[in-house]
């Protein structure tokens, strides 16, 4: 019993962290059509930025990885200009822009490996280590800061994304491009802004991944299935979609390890994600 | 098989590196050049295969490193279980990955694009999960395979055998990509690469062709994989499913130019040679990262490949 409602808890807890890593790519992928595989290796670096700043200076991480956004949506908002000159404006983005990330996140991966190495890093915090009880289950702050960060950061997107015009630019320009231009917003620097603001949220959630656990480069690769597994099962770019799937998933994957093993964890992701673009490649809750 | 004069150039030329690479076994002592050699020969089998699905058919395949992984635990399995010598492994080899690929081409039914391209890699993880906890054949830990100590025919060691067997295999699998590239049957997915609605009304039948494709795709990486254990005596799940393996064979047809037979043979030479000299010069870690650049750069650049720049420049030429 108490290890059915751990592994209930740690699945929340992991699900809303796992939402924080994919809500930007429901922002690429999901409304940009951008299929941005190289996503998750930006929350590696995110990750190891976390570690360089923490171990040097001894700063929060969650902090660095605040103060590092701004950097991450710049580079983000470069990454974008390079890819709409070279393929979205000629037409090719589907299979040559899928390579492009494809490489981007293979060059992230091997240099990371390179300059530190194939090591777990880990980050220090007063709150690491510690846990609250609360009768059988055991609620560790590892876990729970994430959760809160997190559920701030989603929240904050998804508020930004329904009630600013900006935001809702970004949804417009998924819909109807001719549309928004009409309505006098270009659409190049609108996703120009979407696809920054969707790499500066990996900054955080890198942080907090550090948290939770220690890291090493090819992380990212088991990552790759779990923000897409969550886009996609959430319906493609709904926001509220993905939080209810990136839930699901926590949970499902919590259940997975505590009962069969660790080692399967990394199936569930990818057969969940198998599973929906064979059986429902709308999702959960996309339109049909 | 000879109908034109450009066939009988291609098999003399294939007939000729063939007897090229086996002389060299006799003549050439340094074992260096045969493991650098067969590397690149391993990576052209691979690009040649994910050419016939990636570049004739237009479906983005990126799962290679899975049907690699899943023709070398096929022969471990059974070299452990039943002992078969190697030509039937391989055999053995191409008929599970081709199985695989066929699999895989049913999910092309409802993935298009993008969707096709995750589901693929999807599978390579689920893959390695199994594998990574099936105990029989070494599971995370990996497993030690013996070579065979008596080495067949007049070859100096097993490694030079292995070298002329994965010859023989790239050439073949380069002469049914030329072979399939100006076939009717290649026309057919060349149609359904441009346009798949279309080529279906036009009586096209998109689904068999697809299948053909991708069961011809996985039989090949399959068979690319299978000499593998044997290669390297060791194997566990992190280096059969390496991401280099799939990052390889989506670089090298891409830089050498998807569309024709040829590019993928010119990107395996240009990459690979790249690499090895790389890590002769340098460093091995940077002969990895190079791919990585040059993929990024020729498709940013030069979306045909060298292929498509070398038609370019004849086109302006006349």
């Amino acid at each position: 019993m108490d290890l059915f409602a751990n592994a209930i808890v740690a699945g929340v807890l992991l699900g809303a962290f796992y939402a924080a890593v994919a809500v930007g790519l429901a922002i690429t992928f999901g409304q940009l059509d951008i299929v941005n595989i190289a996503h998750p290796a930006f929350v590696i670096v995110g990750s190891y930025i976390a570690w360089i700043v923490n171990s040097r200076l001894g700063i929060d991480p969650v902090l660095v990885g605040v103060l590092a956004s701004p950097l991450f949506f710049v580079a983000g908002a470069l990454v974008y200009r390079v890819y709409y000159a070279a393929f979205e404006r000629t037409g090719q983005e589907s299979l040559s822009g899928l390579a492009f990330f494809f490489g981007v996140m293979f060059i992230i991966e091997v240099s990371l490996i390179l300059v530190y190495g194939v090591d777990y890093r880990n980050v220090t915090a007063s709150y690491i280590g510690e846990s609250i009880e609360l009768g059988y289950v055991g609620i560790p702050l590892r876990l729970l800061v994430p959760f809160l960060a997190a559920s701030l950061m989603t929240g904050g997107v998804w508020l930004y994304l329904s009630r600013t015009f900006t935001g809702r630019a970004i949804l417009a320009v998924a819909q109807d491009r001719l549309a928004l231009q009409l309505m006098g917003a270009d659409p190049v620097r609108i996703k120009q802004w979407a696809f920054g603001l969707a790499i500066g949220t990996t900054a955080i959630a890198g942080a907090l991944l550090i948290i939770i656990g220690p890291v090493e480069p090819s992380v990212g690769r088991v990552y790759i299935g779990r923000a897409f597994a969550v886009v996609v099962l959430g319906g493609m770019g709904s926001i509220p979609g993905m939080i209810i799937a990136a839930l699901l998933l926590g949970v499902v994957e919590s259940f997975v390890s505590t009962f069969a093993g660790p080692s399967w964890a990394p199936a569930v992701a990818f057969g969940v994600l198998l599973l929906t673009l064979a059986v429902r490649p709308s999702g959960l809750f996309g339109r049909a | 098989m000879f109908r034109s004069r450009a066939d009988v150039v291609f098999w003399v030329v294939l007939v000729a590196v063939f007897l090229a690479g086996l002389g060299a076994t006799y003549v050439v002592k340094n074992e260096y050049y045969f493991t650098a050699l067969y590397g690149i020969l391993q990576a052209m089998l691979m690009a040649v295969a994910w050419n016939i699905l990636g570049g004739f058919t237009g479906y983005v395949n990126f799962g290679s490193a899975g049907f690699f992984a899943l023709g070398a635990y096929t022969v471990v399995f059974l070299d452990k279980a039943l002992g078969l010598p190697l030509p039937l492994l391989i055999v053995a080899a191409a008929l599970v990955c081709g199985l695989l690929g066929l699999g895989v081409g049913y999910l092309s039914l409802r993935l298009k694009g993008v969707y096709f391209a995750i589901a693929t890699l999807a599978t390579a993880i689920v893959l390695e999960t199994l594998i990574t906890n099936w105990r029989y054949v070494g599971g995370g830990r990996g497993a030690y395979l013996v070579a065979p100590a008596e080495v067949p025919f007049l070859f100096s060691s097993y490694v030079d055998m292995l070298f002329v067997v994965m010859l023989a295999l790239t050439l073949g699998a380069v002469a049914i990509s030329r072979y399939l590239n100006a076939s009717r049957l290649g026309r057919g997915l060349a149609a359904i690469r441009d346009d798949e609605g279309a080529a279906e009304c036009a009586g096209v039948p998109t689904l068999r062709l697809k299948l053909i494709s991708t069961t011809l795709m996985g039989a090949l990486m399959g068979v690319a994989g299978a000499p593998y254990p044997f290669f390297v005596t060791f194997i566990d799940p992190a280096s059969a499913f390496n991401l280099f393996v799939a990052v390889n064979a989506i670089a090298m047809p891409m830089i050498g130019g998807t569309a024709h037979w040829l590019g993928p043979v010119i990107g395996a030479i240009l990459v690979g040679g790249t690499q090895e000299v790389v890590t002769v010069t340098v460093k091995a870690e940077y002969s990895v990262l190079v791919v990585g650049i040059m993929l990024v750069l020729f498709i940013t650049l030069a979306p045909q490949g060298i292929v498509g720049l070398a038609q370019k420049y004849l086109r302006r030429r006349k």
